[in-house]
């Protein structure tokens, strides 16, 4: 478990794909600052019919469960003990990070009285019979955890660092304001990398207890995202209300976890021109399709109970929907059973596709496209709500490429034939 | 190494569907809550209603401050002469509609929250901003603790709670028979106190079922026979008499159980105590040491082992 199995990844931050990602990002941001100064309904089509509209499915219903590989990646390590898979973690970590904490960033967005989320720490305000608080509380925590557990790789990085982008800086700013350089500065920086040396030992001993907790919490909270529409009984429609809403989001998310690993490895290995983990992802991919089975049996069995096959299969537009998702997430699987397949990228990365398009679809059915709270109320998200979602996911992806490059966090490249590898595929470039 | 802790992992899962199967077995045989009918409510005797819509003026005009309620513009009043909404919304806590089947069959309708006896809105409500007050049974709403996250809209099966869209500083809006205004000072909500044909009879939940029940004794041929809010979703404090089928009235038809019984049941199976939290984690806690102990003794024979971890995958 040494902190040698990571890397900074040596390239330039500033690319087209940064400048693009940033524009994104800027425009996002500035229609929040306008939900803020003209209310949601300035930028939205939510309504009092469809209270939750796009912010709520995709950023924090869909967003977080796409955030859980580094949920997937800790359950195969520590508890099914694969170590070998460990170099990949932190990789993980750092999408899981970002996803939580825009999830948690979105909420804000979304919420109408921000400034009243202070309740959820008083005790005589706590509402246990509330799905959603326990939600909110648990992603509170779990985003501290996840930044506990991407601590040892700033402070690895804070070990060896000589701040030397920090030292040009504070040069040229001081060089244009013409103010001295305070005294004592060096000594001060010299004191942050001693805390930094005083921690890690610590930390790592520790880190083990944090990263159990950083399974359990995504165990509690993903399940009562389904459970949050339990109490929807008469607006959401019979196809997705069912008692094991919590059961199926839980599952739905490990499937999702293990597949977003697999396509975060395959785009940034494609991205960052390193070779494909090949067979560490199509060990992976092993897992995918037993738990996408236990989640379709669950799925069918329980239509099957409660009478509502003939809906399944009557195509109108909620059955269309509901077929759909079930297509692709059993497509995905058939895929992945095939262990040939598994050990092309090209299928893996197809395969994982599916599965997390599939996984996606059924939040979207649960939180917006089943959910039909009576007539005369419609819901398309309006574009301003949109390209706040797209700004939100640009800054994510963005700070990614930012963080890789100057954090050790993706896998090192170890072996001669890697090295090798990568040359080649920098030289094809 | 590999085999106990798949079996091990599978048990946790076994346990998490069994919890939740569980919950759904605990529900079928729930102790139901218990109605309290001496919580004040109203009953809307449609037959009654003239549709003069008094009693929207008196709500607006006695809880406006209070709910920052404003008046809202129709397109055909460009002075802004009247209020005329058009449906329930962040401005609005009551209102009369008009349901025209024929020249001969149509009947008012009258709006608000229905003050359930077991209200989904305050089960749902992460920080106890909607709460139903004991002696009164009136579901009310605090702005001061909202967070603004509008699960109680989710939540309700009547669409009755709105939110203040264009906004900046919004709140949810409902009716909470006057709690804060006229019951305070008088008693007896707005609404009732204006109506001058009597279509709102404000009082105990009791007197209420009473005086239902004798009206469609005596003119059995006038309304349907069913008082909506007797059962429906375990009971609402708001009651209605109608002679046109109350889902002609955009009264949904609905089951007797509450769906928060349901589904606090299913979360109260899962977090009891908070022991399946806690054994979870320190299952888990067990299990990653052993790992992580076993994997250290691995870590010291020479390299290249972890290359063969492959070879004991998935049988």
């Amino acid at each position: 478990m040494s902190h040698d199995e990571y890397q900074r990844h040596d390239a330039k931050i500033l690319t087209p794909s940064f400048i693009t990602l940033l524009i994104l990002t800027l425009i996002g941001f500035g229609l929040i600052a306008v939900r803020f100064i003209k209310g949601i309904g300035a930028v939205s089509n939510m309504n009092d019919g469809y209270p939750w509209g796009i912010w709520i499915t995709y950023d924090v219903a869909t967003g977080t469960a796409i955030a859980c590989g580094g949920y997937a990646m800790a359950i195969l390590i520590y508890i099914r003990n694969r170590m070998h898979y460990h170099p990949m973690i932190r990789s993980a970590i750092l999408t899981s990070m970002f996803g939580y904490g825009l999830a948690g960033f979105s909420v804000m967005v979304d919420v109408g009285r921000p400034w009243n989320a202070y309740n959820f720490f008083i005790p005589s305000k706590w509402q246990a019979n509330s799905a959603m608080f326990e939600v909110a509380l648990c992603v509170m925590a779990y985003t501290v955890v996840l930044l506990l557990e991407f601590l040892p790789a700033v402070l690895t990085t804070l070990e060896r660092t000589e701040w030397r982008t920090l030292q040009l800086c504070m040069d040229r700013l001081h060089h244009y304001t013409g103010i001295n350089r305070p005294e004592r500065l060096d000594e001060r920086l010299e004191a942050v990398k001693d805390l930094g040396a005083w921690l890690k030992p610590r930390l790592d001993k520790a880190l083990i207890f944090i990263i159990v907790l950083g399974i359990t919490l995504p165990t509690m909270h993903q399940s009562s995202l389904g459970s949050l529409l339990l109490i929807a009984s008469t607006k959401l429609h019979p196809l997705w209300y069912t008692g094991f809403l919590p059961l199926l989001f839980l599952i739905n998310c490990m499937y999702i976890g293990y597949s977003i690993a697999i396509l975060e490895s395959v785009i940034s290995s494609y991205a960052f021109k390193r070779p494909f983990e090949t067979k560490e992802l199509s060990g992976m991919a092993r897992i995918i399709p037993w738990l996408t089975v236990i989640w379709l049996s669950v799925v069918v069995g329980d239509l099957a109970w409660r009478g509502q096959l003939p809906a399944a299969v009557s195509f109108d537009f909620y059955s269309r929907f509901f077929l759909l998702e079930f297509c692709l997430v059993a497509g995905g699987s058939l895929l992945m059973f095939s262990g040939k397949k598994r050990e092309s990228i090209r299928w893996l990365f197809v395969s994982a596709v599916l599965i997390v398009l599939g996984g996606a679809l059924y939040r979207f059915n649960v939180y917006l496209i089943g959910f039909n709270p009576g007539q005369g109320w419609h819901y398309f998200p309006a574009l301003a709500e949109l390209l706040i979602t797209v700004g939100i996911v640009a800054f994510e992806i963005l700070g990614y490429q930012m963080i890789v490059k100057i954090l050790p966090v993706l896998p090192k490249l170890h072996t001669r034939q890697q090295l090798d590898a990568k040359h080649g595929l920098a030289e094809k470039a | 190494m590999a085999k106990p802790s798949r079996r091990q992992f599978l048990k946790i899962m076994g346990a998490t569907g069994a919890a939740l199967v569980a919950g759904r077995g605990l529900t079928a045989a729930s102790e139901v809550h218990q109605v309290n009918n001496e919580t004040l409510g109203m009953l809307y005797d449609a037959t009654r209603c003239v549709g003069c819509k008094a009693c929207m003026s008196a709500c607006k005009r006695v809880n406006s401050d209070y709910g920052s309620l404003s008046y809202e513009r129709a397109k055909f009043d460009p002075d802004g002469l009247w209020d005329a909404p058009q449906d329930l919304s962040g401005s609005t806590r009551t209102l009369i509609k008009l349901f025209k089947e024929s020249d001969k069959e149509w009947s008012y309708v009258k709006y608000s929250c229905m003050h359930c006896q077991k209200p989904s809105c305050v089960s749902v409500c992460p920080v106890s901003a909607m709460t139903r007050d004991k002696i009164s049974g009136a579901v009310v709403y605090n702005k001061d603790t909202c967070i603004g996250c509008r699960y109680c809209q989710v939540a309700c099966a009547f669409n009755i709670p709105k939110f203040q869209w264009q906004k900046a500083i919004p709140q949810i809006v409902k009716c909470d028979l006057c709690t804060n205004t006229n019951l305070l000072k008088k008693g007896i909500t707005a609404c009732a106190e204006t109506c001058p044909t009597g279509a709102i009879m404000f009082g105990k939940r009791r007197e209420l079922l009473a005086e239902a029940k004798k009206r469609l004794q005596e003119h059995p041929g006038r309304y349907q026979q069913h008082i909506y809010g007797e059962h429906e979703l375990g009971g609402t404090n708001h009651l209605y008499l109608s002679r046109m089928q109350f889902n002609k009235l955009g009264l949904p038809i609905l089951k007797n159980d509450a769906p928060a019984e349901f589904s606090e049941k299913i979360q109260h199976t899962i977090y009891k105590g908070f022991i399946a939290p806690v054994a979870l984690y320190s299952t888990l806690c067990f299990i990653a040491i052993k790992n992580m102990k076993g994997h250290g003794e691995v870590e010291k024979k020479p390299a290249g082992t972890s290359d063969t971890g492959e070879t004991h995958n998935e049988p």
